[in-house]
């Protein structure tokens, strides 16, 4: 099979790339530039990967790049930057959730995939909803915590 | 039973302005946004892409090994093989420092050439224009092995006949400890407690693989971009390629977890070679699966107690035996069997001991440095024996421990004095009051509770004569730059820098900027190992920060006419402290200065003390800067019909002298303890006959968010280390107690212990089957 384009939008930004029939979205992402989607096992153990595919946190590692034609994909830089961090990201960066930093963008990913379906949640689902992110620095409690309080200055944004 | 808190002992600890505060670290936001560059995150034009050909067989000989249908492929740069570099070596010791014999010819080749010890070994390096080339070129490299008998555990290791992989024998380290007299202690004991304990070999598991990129630049040199605790090993990569050591400049990169997998060589070596010889930047970065086989595991030991103790709970003597295994390669298994030695014992004063260790070579994966290296090996081993020794007495375990805790003033098992705080009973007994009461018992479910209290050194071996550098200056603006070697790890190594820094010139943290891990830009800052950087390169900063402030004060000491002592440098400004309504922005003040060319930086050295080896007869003499010390206490729930276990409840407590960054020592500790419960209940990298079990993190687990119940962290500061602020360190530390705290919870819940972790839902239904009346 040859090589074919695709179109994909990307952190907002409309994008053409020609993939490989085997080319995993990680690969695809990873060549745009999108660096801070991260490669720790490629095969859906680890999470390092995650990306939001029209709104659903997906490992990018298990989805093939030929079958995201069309699609809007959104990675932990395109939710902010320094100058404008996501809530998740502050939140993140102010409670310890941040050690080496590898697993981050995964665990941004899937916590917001998780607020944008439980604005309230409690801790035990932030621990399943983030199961398949693994971190091997903080134990997790930070992560946890930090999440809450992201949802909590979400809250009181929309109020 | 209700345990109490000992009440602490008065500390004068300054109330500082960032110091002490759990303020955003400097790295945390670049990298909670995703902009932060990783080693695998560089590419350059023209760029080649590398593959290692690794070694499917345990022990075998290479009887032919024929690359040239490889090199013939489109698209291959080259090809190489061990002739790429004759006699390269991997040297890891480091001669005139052990104290013992450098054993010749078992350091690692770069590249196998006539024989293989273990699968995963690396044999030729492959550069090509795509990384698909170069898979399909590693696929073309024709080799055929003669299998060679091997050996797969480090007692049958030692057994006359066992195949050897390093001649003479397989025994590539040994130490020994000799204190008082053991007989006579044995002879005053009312019993004596045999045990035997083991531990699995154990997974870094950091998320981030190995990676890096190298080029040859203009001047000639060999610039490396790669993940490493260790920038210092320019020097070993040059002697291994024989250049000159100013023509290998590693610049490392933030570093996505490390705790001693990154501490030997990995990619940069094999990158030099290729950058070398096809004169084009290569990039090579691992799968999980080589990262798996290439590099490094934790030490699996077997370790034996022998303890006489009184009726009062006193231990009278003690011997003990440890064989560590030490995988195909020595690396840094003498060092991490001489911390499990020298920790063997425990933070209990025994007076009559002897204590003999070997690390024995078999043809598995090499082990090496792992967070806390041979320490909790160790404390798994004496933490056991002391809840093994409470119940032969009936004895309450924090009681029996009470009994024989180091204090401040005690000697060690290699007689040096411990100096700081040992605040032993102090953490032990917060961490148990913190535990609470015990859950009840339901149906078949059963509930126990186990603490451990350990010791352990931070900095490093002190007849290493260990140094670190920082260079620390103030622009013209007021604003701050730091110079310093350090690789950061993840656990915060240069915000510590900066918070230190920021505290002495009076700044707010967010006007420091630091430049970290570039062996040929930054002063070097020794190894982000050992639990070194807080205490030398806090040091270091603290030193050259503290030139820099001298120079400001004393400036300002002019300007305003005051006594140097009326003078302070806080919030940006320097301040009069008698009438804070003269102050001067501190940009000003370093205008001033410059324009009467006074330094405003300052290149300093910070000095470990410096001493002579041990005495190899008797283990005695000086090894370790100083101690941590500190103690975990969980609840586990087992359930005996699955045999599942689950940890309700986890406590740590520790010592840390001075939290610089409060929300970082909790993260380290939270952080270690989780590694520490995985190490009891889940991971084990498992091998048959030398051949991986567990590949990948398909096959070996590690702690999950759902795993574990968060650790709740105790910081305790006696403010007596020899860290910058009174701080020591915690990095290791934070892991040793968890696992022995967890196997000896399971043992007090079903009232049989399992010598050997993981502590496995069947290993725990093999012991209840056991010990069925
Ligand atoms: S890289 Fe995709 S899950 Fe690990
Ligand atoms: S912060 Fe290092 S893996 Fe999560």
């Amino acid at each position: 099979m040859p090589s074919r384009m695709i179109a994909l939008t990307v952190n907002g930004r409309g994008r053409e790339i020609l993939v490989k029939p085997k080319a995993t979205l990680l690969q695809a992402l990873r060549e745009l530039g999108c660096t801070d989607v991260k490669n720790g096992c490629e095969k859906g153990d680890c999470g390092a990967c995650a990306v939001l595919l029209d709104g659903i946190a997906v490992n990018s590692c298990l989805v093939l790049a030929g079958q995201t034609d069309g699609s809007e994909v959104t990675t932990n830089a395109g939710l902010g930057t320094i100058d404008h961090p996501h809530a998740l990201q502050e939140a993140f960066a102010d409670g310890g959730a941040v050690q080496c930093g590898y697993c981050t963008s995964g665990m941004v990913i899937s916590a917001k995939a998780l607020l944008d379906r439980n604005p309230e949640p409690t801790e035990s689902e932030i621990g399943q909803a983030i199961s398949g992110n693994l971190c091997r620095c903080t134990g997790y409690g930070q992560i946890i915590q930090a999440i809450q309080v992201a949802a909590g200055s979400q809250r009181r944004g929309e109020e | 039973m209700k345990y109490v808190a000992k009440p602490l002992p008065p500390v004068e600890l300054p109330e500082l302005r960032q110091i002490g505060k759990p303020l955003r670290r400097v790295d945390a936001l670049g990298k909670a946004v995703g902009a932060t560059a990783y080693a695998g995150d560089f590419t350059m034009p023209g760029m080649l892409h590398a593959k290692v050909l690794r070694s499917s067989e345990p022990s075998a000989r290479i009887i032919r090994l024929d690359v040239s249908k490889a090199r013939a492929l489109a698209g291959v740069a080259c090809v190489l093989t061990a002739e790429e570099l004759p006699d390269g070596k991997l040297t890891t010791d480091m001669p005139g420092q052990t104290g013992q014999k450098r054993r010749t010819g078992s350091d690692a080749p770069v590249l196998a050439s006539e024989v293989v010890r273990f699968v995963g070994e690396p044999i030729a390096l492959v550069a090509a224009e795509t990384l698909d080339t170069a898979r399909q070129a590693l696929e073309l490299i024709e080799i055929d092995y003669e299998p060679v008998p091997g050996v797969y555990d480090p007692l049958e290791a030692m057994e006359p006949g066992a195949p050897i992989l390093h001649p003479p024998d397989n025994v590539v380290a040994r130490w020994k400890i000799r204190r008082g007299d053991v007989a006579a202690g044995m002879e005053a004991a009312d019993v004596i407690v045999e045990n035997t304990f083991r531990a699995p070999f154990v997974e870094h598991a950091f998320l981030e693989p190995e990676a890096g990129l190298a080029w040859v630049d203009e001047q000639g040199v060999i610039n490396i971009r790669v993940c490493t605790q260790v920038v210092e090993h320019f020097r070993s990569i040059a002697r291994a390629l024989q250049v000159p050591q100013n023509k290998v400049r590693i610049r490392g990169t933030m570093v996505g977890g490390g705790f001693g997998g990154k501490e030997d060589i990995t990619v940069e070596i094999f990158l030099a070679m290729l950058a070398r010889h096809t004169g084009r930047p290569v990039r090579l970065a691992y799968t999980r699966e080589e990262s798996f086989a290439a590099q490094s595991k934790r030490h699996p030991f077997v370790i034996t107690h022998r303890t006489g103790v009184q009726r009062s709970g006193r231990i009278t003597a003690a011997e003990i035996k440890l064989v560590a295994d030490s995988g195909a390669y020595p690396y840094l298994s003498p060092y991490v069997l001489l911390y499990a030695t020298i920790m063997a014992a425990g933070p209990y004063r025994v007076d009559n001991l002897r204590i003999d260790s070997a690390a024995v070579a078999t043809n598995q994966p090499f082990t090496s440095a792992f967070r806390g290296f041979g320490g909790p090996q160790a404390c798994l081993a004496y933490e056991q024996q002391m809840d093994e020794i409470a119940r032969t007495l009936d004895m309450d375990p924090l009681a029996l421990r009470r009994v024989n805790y180091f204090r401040t003033g005690d000697p060690n098992a290699t007689g040096q004095i411990i100096e700081s705080a040992a605040w032993l009973e102090e953490s032990a007994s917060r961490a148990l009051e913190a535990l609470g009461e015990k859950s009840v018992e339901r149906g078949p479910i059963k509930i126990g509770q186990g603490l451990a209290s350990y010791f352990q050194s931070y900095g490093r071996i002190t007849w290493f004569h260990d140094t670190s550098r920082a260079w620390v200056g103030m622009e013209l603006d007021g604003t701050v730059v730091i110079r310093c070697g350090t690789p950061d790890l993840g656990a915060g190594q240069v915000n510590s820098l900066c918070q230190i820094t920021a505290e002495i010139l009076g700044v707010p943290l967010t006007d420091a900027t630091v430049y970290s891990t570039d062996s040929a830009l930054t002063p070097l800052a020794g190894t982000s190992t050992a639990t070194r950087q807080l205490y030398m390169s806090g040091n270091a900063v603290a030193k050259a920060a503290g030139a820099v402030r001298e120079v400001l004060l004393g400036r300002a000491q002019n300007h305003f006419e005051e006594e140097l002592d009326n003078l302070d440098l806080a919030d940006g400004r320097v301040i009069v402290k008698s009438d804070p309504g003269r102050s001067l922005p501190l940009g000003e003040l370093a205008a001033m200065c410059a324009a009467e060319g006074l330094a405003l930086s300052n290149l300093a050295l910070f000095k470990a003390p410096f001493s002579e080896g041990i005495d190899p007869d008797t283990g005695q003499g000086r090894v370790f800067p100083d101690f941590t010390f500190g103690s975990q206490a969980v609840e586990v729930a087992v359930d005996t019909e699955t045999g599942q276990v689950e940890v309700l409840k986890s406590v740590a407590c520790h010592d840390v002298g001075r939290a610089i960054n409060p929300a970082a020592v909790e993260g380290q500790i939270a952080g270690g303890s989780n590694q520490g419960l995985g190490y009891a209940l889940m991971e084990e990298f498992k091998l048959e006959e030398g051949r991986i079990l567990t590949p990948s993190l398909t096959e070996y687990l590690i702690p999950t968010a759902v795993d574990f119940t968060p650790t709740e962290v105790i910081i305790l500061e006696s403010g007596t280390g020899v860290g910058p602020f009174g701080a020591k360190g915690i990095g290791e530390p934070a892991l040793t107690p968890a696992a022995p705290a967890v196997a000896n919870a399971v043992a007090d819940a079903i009232g049989v212990r399992i010598r050997e972790l993981p502590l496995t839902a069947e290993r725990v239904l093999a012991a209840l089957d056991e010990n069925w009346p």
